[in-house]
């Protein structure tokens, strides 16, 4: 900051502070990234490995105790450890399918905003057709149809695979973004400084890439949170129906672990149910929380003068 | 007016051939009925084959095909399904009725209270009540459906019966095994818990949608006006404030129908609640495709038709807007 205005704030440093006042927010950010610590250190920090028994059959249901924190599943093994390694795949969902829709949304929805007519108009039907349709029918329809066309198993891989997972929400969550950042793109473009990018003769790329898409990182921003809670919710909603990636070389993922806690409600293993749900939702509502507060925080009409 | 809703309908009606049309195609290509057809029936004569082919409109051309299935379809000549060769009217018909009455007990309970908490939060905003339903709100729509059911049935069933002996609310089913007849209290009991999971999510969504629309009225002009001409209060906030809120929170409850839905689904499988979902999750695992079809014509005709709904109430409700 220069000495003579300590008070003139760019608009990011604003953005910063009244990130930081939601609580919630900031408290949140704490544990999202201590998870992430956590996961990514799995190797440490878990106590057993994935698939490993820890306690041998007949009496494989051990409660949570000093052996094993958090209790251990059907054949044994430590829930404990799963859940961190679950957490692992689950993230990884989620941010990767998020930076593919998110792409793809910001793209679709910046060139549907500014180009406007014909385009924009089919692109917003169908969007809105889409988003109207029960998320939960959608999603397994098209996954079928993914999984079934030939010429796509070079990029999504087998059904059953975390990949496939990924390219599936990739491909289905631009949608939301596409509509936000096109609202976005449509207020931006009759603003005086693209006018005046027009007038000095830019481009329509140069204007879409260097004045309205860097003017919508908050909303994208924003976008990308709710698309990171979207396909981590979406992928243990298809797990916990049978839908999910497989557990295949001993991996697993928050969905297979939410997944296991059906079976586990009615004979009463009350921990196999209890603490994959707790991690999910802990993870869904920090995510939540950040997002809400990146709103606020970018959103110029809620500019109070912080 | 009448014009503009006879030309939505009008419109609505190509839309609904599009889109069953991209959902024939989808379960063609997604489900291969005539492969699950063989699976389930794998002793099926040539004969037999052709036949479920020809009155499924299952030809090679997708076009042809399609347009031989809505032949049957609409002159309700329905294929029976792959397994056990069920009427297909039927299943459905329960279906529907059983997921009408979960949905609409949800659906009610739900936008009843989640209006109740939105006007409370903006009455007064930023205090602590706001806070409070604001924050719950939050949480309510952070969890997804899957998980509380999953948490109520083992509080209440599973849970319940080993600390008193008795589960408080049954977890599956429409009745107890062996049941017959109505009973009113016993299917209300049976409804309890679903009906909680559904509608926690629509408290959660309305209270929001409440709170901003009325946030926005309340700091609007003619709110300043109404009061300075010294109308009571009261009449203040439900005549000009509420009226006014209104508006938008309407026309996203009609457009919302697909994601109630989609909470029915998943909830309906988790308590074995025989409607919409448990038909459609059962039918698509099997790829029962004589059964899929209609449920799909089904839910696409009620989106457009709740689709057409919230175009009409918005122009009907407001008289600020100019329809053509």
């Amino acid at each position: 900051m220069s000495k003579q205005s300590p008070n003139v704030l760019s608009p990011r440093q604003m953005a910063f502070r009244r990130f930081v006042s939601h609580k919630a927010a900031v408290a949140s950010c704490v544990i999202i990234g201590v998870l992430t610590l956590f996961v990514i250190l799995a190797p440490l920090t878990a106590r057993y490995g994935v698939n490993e028994s820890v306690q041998a059959p007949p009496n494989s249901f051990l409660t949570p105790r000093a052996k094993s924190w958090l209790g251990t599943d059907d054949i044994g093994r430590d829930l404990y450890s799963r859940l961190i390694y679950g957490v692992r795949v689950s993230l990884l969902i989620g941010l990767a399918s998020a930076i593919i829709s998110v792409t793809l949304g910001a793209l679709v929805g910046a060139i549907a905003g500014f180009r406007g007519g014909k385009f924009d108009d089919i692109m917003m039907r169908v969007t809105d057709l889409f988003l109207a349709f029960p998320f939960l029918v959608t999603l397994l329809v098209v996954r079928n149809v993914l999984g079934a066309l030939p010429w796509l198993r070079p990029i999504t891989g087998d059904m059953s695979s975390v990949r496939f997972i990924i390219v599936l929400f990739g491909l289905f969550g631009w949608m939301g973004v596409a509509r936000i950042v096109r609202g976005q793109v449509l207020s931006l473009k009759e603003r005086e400084f693209v006018e005046a990018a027009r007038a000095v003769g830019a481009s329509r790329r140069y204007i879409i890439t260097r004045h309205l898409l860097p003017n919508s990182v908050g909303p994208i921003m924003v976008a990308l949170t709710f698309s990171v809670v979207g396909a981590i919710i979406g992928e243990s909603t298809l797990a916990f129906f049978g839908y999910g990636p497989q557990a295949g070389d001993g991996a697993t993922s928050l969905g297979i672990l939410v997944g296991a806690a059906k079976g586990a409600v009615q004979t009463g293993y009350w921990w196999l149910a209890v603490f994959p749900c707790l991690v999910l939702i802990i993870i869904a509502l920090s995510i939540n929380f950040i997002g809400d507060a990146l709103r606020d925080a970018t959103d110029p009409r809620l500019d109070r003068g912080v | 007016m009448f014009r503009y809703i006879l030309r939505r309908v009008a419109w609505s009606i190509p839309t609904l051939l599009i889109v069953t049309f991209l959902v024939y195609l989808a379960l063609r290509i997604g489900t291969d009925p005539v492969a699950s057809y063989k699976r389930v029936n794998p002793r099926a004569s040539r004969a037999k084959i052709a036949e479920y082919i020809d009155v499924n409109g299952l030809d090679p051309n997708f076009v042809q095909g399609y347009f031989k299935w809505l032949k049957n379809f609409v002159t309700g000549e329905w294929p029976r399904s792959i397994k056990g060769r069920r009427e297909v009217w039927p299943a459905l018909k329960d279906a529907m009725a059983n997921t009408l009455r979960l949905g609409s007990a949800a659906t009610i309970v739900g936008i009843f209270f989640g209006l109740i908490a939105g006007v409370l939060a903006a009455l007064r905003p930023g205090g602590k009540r706001d806070v409070f339903i604001n924050t719950s709100a939050f949480v309510g729509i952070s969890i997804p459906p899957f998980i509380s059911a999953i948490m109520f049935q083992l509080l209440f069933a599973v849970y319940w019966q080993r600390w008193f002996g008795e589960s408080l609310f049954p977890t599956s089913g429409v009745y107890p095994a062996g049941h017959t007849g109505f009973d009113l209290f016993l299917m209300l009991k049976f409804m309890a818990l679903p009906t909680l999971v559904v509608a926690i999510q629509i408290v959660a969504t309305y209270s929001r949608y409440m709170r901003s629309s009325l946030l926005d009225v309340l700091n609007s002009d003619y709110m300043r006006t109404a009061r300075s001409k010294g109308i009571s209060e009261r009449r203040v906030l439900i005549k000009h404030g509420m009226r006014n809120a209104l508006i938008p929170v309407v026309t996203i409850a009609a457009l919302d129908v697909g994601s109630i839905v989609g909470g029915l689904i998943i909830t309906e499988n988790i308590f074995s609640y025989p409607g919409m979902g448990l038909y459609f999750l059962k039918s698509f695992g099997e790829g029962d495709f004589p059964l899929l079809m209609p449920w799909m014509v089904v839910i696409v005709a009620s989106v457009l038709f709740f689709n057409l709904i919230a175009d009409v109430s918005y122009a009907w409700l407001d008289p600020r807007i100019r329809l053509e």
